[in-house]
């Protein structure tokens, strides 16, 4: 893979920032675009562009055509057994609230419990412990280990306690990049009746994410981050459960038929797809989606792991800086740091004045951070379009960080 | 003068390693807590009164944040010393911002505005008046 190549098709690349070169390592919090993505949107939009679904003219055949090869696609990419079990959402986020609304709301009551893990991002914690909370559930946490990884050895006694109904974990985490082994924690929730809720937002850009292999019942992923535009993603759910759900928001579009004493839902994926789509977002979607397996996941991921030890192995260099998350091996491309005595806004402060963006703050993850003991830290994270370069504009940046601060 | 020398010029980070004010005051007149979900950062604001119940006395705070956070805190606890509770609860913001003096943008800016903010939140409790519009409905804190 020659990153150098790929970064050209980025055209945010094409500018200074400050007068620096832009060493862009927060493509965790959200990635750039290639050319390919924005041109193809440009091109729907001005040749095909129209409602989709009801329009009988041929711009509404072609939109719909655009948005169901996205969905094809997204399937292929995540190897989901059917096009119809993948729903297009604003990002993962509304992917998990879907499941927790839809499923856990009428699946949930006193006795049960929902399981997540300290490491969620606050979408896959906040939706379950409110609708927990609200239906009377219990809402239960697997705390980390010394390794960072979810005790399992507290399973046990949940089972033992509880009626086990959901257990929803990230496969990637996002503030520390631990790329998680969730077969133990998948056969635990299926042999108690449970389901697996998976979050991959931070997975499925980074390495070859496959529904079947890792036997979940739910996948949620953000456009956003895999080089597609925001305000698409995509929640794939088991079609048996799918269709047994309540839809989560109603309206046009999701129907079989309105009268006045009832309505009907409509058959997936329209029954959760209220209103008109993001259309040209979804065909977006697609397209980088196509863009990535070109490149080839396991050839990103390895990437990844290359600049994850290459950065691990400079930043030490640094006084006064702490490292957090596993070995290189065991991540996706994110190290999150703090230099000490210096607060990560301010450091995130200095960087980006030398033209390098990276993320300060507590990356929607409270309760890490708090068993951390920490407000906040830094985190530089790496894509495909990543150069060696950038770490060094890194590093030589939070030497001059310690030189303010001194 | 370069950008970061702008930013964190002197008596920023004179302020930020030598906070005025920093600590506890065990039997405040008027407390509040405030946060920053943008980044964690919390506040704890502890005022004191002097006799006739209105002049401020003495300001504290205690918390963690950032530079910008930490020093536009200190800063302020001079600001108010001496004067009345309701002027400071009703403080136009540009009063602290231009004794802070450097260019903020916005995301930099509520870090800035965190301790006046929880300041005003403080005085508003301990008077009883209605917190002002954009303040209102938070009993706790939290700029958003």
């Amino acid at each position: 893979m020659d990153a150098q190549a790929i970064r050209a098709d980025f055209p945010i690349f094409e500018q200074l920032i400050h007068g620096k070169p832009l060493a862009y390592l927060d493509s965790a919090n959200s990635s750039q675009k290639p050319r390919q993505v924005l041109d193809a949107m440009t091109e729907f939009y001005s040749t095909s562009y129209a409602n989709v679904h009801r329009a009988v003219h041929v711009l509404g055949e072609r939109a719909t055509a655009g948005l169901e090869g996205a969905r094809e696609k997204v399937r292929a990419f995540i190897n989901a057994p059917e096009a119809r079990e993948v729903i297009f959402v604003r990002n993962a986020t509304e992917g998990l609230n879907l499941v927790a609304y839809a499923w856990g709301a009428s699946n949930l009551g006193p006795g049960d419990a929902v399981v997540v893990t300290e490491l969620e991002h606050h979408s896959n914690f906040v939706p379950w412990q409110y609708i927990a909370q609200r239906n009377g559930a219990s809402f239960l946490m697997l705390e980390i280990d010394d390794n960072g990884d979810p005790d399992v050895s507290q399973l046990e006694a949940i089972a033992r306690d509880h009626t086990v109904k959901v257990v929803a974990t990230n496969l990637v985490s996002n503030s520390l990049g631990t790329i998680h082994d969730l077969g133990p924690l998948t056969r635990w929730a299926h042999e108690h009746g449970a389901i697996f809720v998976c979050d991959a937002a931070q997975a499925a850009p980074h390495m070859p994410v496959d529904v079947r292999a890792l036997d979940c019942d739910f996948l949620a992923i953000s456009g956003h981050k895999m080089c597609g535009p925001s305000g698409i993603g995509a929640l794939w759910g088991r079609a048996s459960l799918l269709e047994r759900m309540e839809p989560f928001l109603l309206g046009g579009h999701m129907i079989n038929s309105v009268r006045y004493e009832k309505t009907t839902w409509g058959e997936l994926p329209h029954k959760f797809e209220a209103g008109t789509s993001p259309i040209v977002e979804a065909f977006g979607l697609g397209v980088a989606v196509d863009y990535l397996s070109a490149v080839g996941l396991e050839a990103i991921e390895s990437h990844e792991h290359e600049l994850v030890a290459y950065a691990l192995d400079r930043m030490v260099e640094v006084p006064g800086i702490k490292l957090y998350g596993p070995p290189a091996d065991r991540r996706a491309g994110v190290v999150s740091f703090n230099v000490e005595g210096i607060h990560p806004h301010d450091v995130a402060q200095i960087l980006d004045m030398q033209g390098v963006a990276i993320r300060a703050g507590h990356h929607c993850c409270q309760p890490l951070m708090h068993k951390l003991g920490l407000a906040a830290t830094n985190r530089a994270s790496f894509y495909l379009y990543t150069v060696r370069e950038e770490i060094d504009q890194l590093v030589e940046g939070l030497h001059v960080v310690r030189k303010v601060f001194a | 003068m370069n950008e970061f020398d702008q930013m964190y010029r002197e008596v920023i980070l004179d302020h930020y390693k030598n906070p005025r004010g920093h600590g506890v005051l065990e039997h405040a007149d008027a407390e509040a807590e405030g946060q920053n979900p943008l980044c964690g950062d919390e506040v704890s604001i502890y005022v004191a009164f002097r006799e006739d119940g209105e002049t401020i006395d003495e300001v504290k705070f205690s918390g963690r944040g950032c530079a910008i956070s930490q020093a536009a805190t200190s800063m302020l606890t001079e600001m108010v010393q001496g004067r009345k509770a309701g002027e400071v609860a009703t403080l136009d913001k540009d009063e602290l911002l231009e004794e802070i003096g450097i260019p903020l943008t916005p995301v930099r800016l509520k870090c800035a505005m965190l301790g006046l903010t929880t300041l005003k939140v403080a005085l508003h409790k301990a008077k009883g008046t209605p917190l002002p519009e954009g303040l209102a409905g938070f009993d706790e804190l939290e700029l958003s």
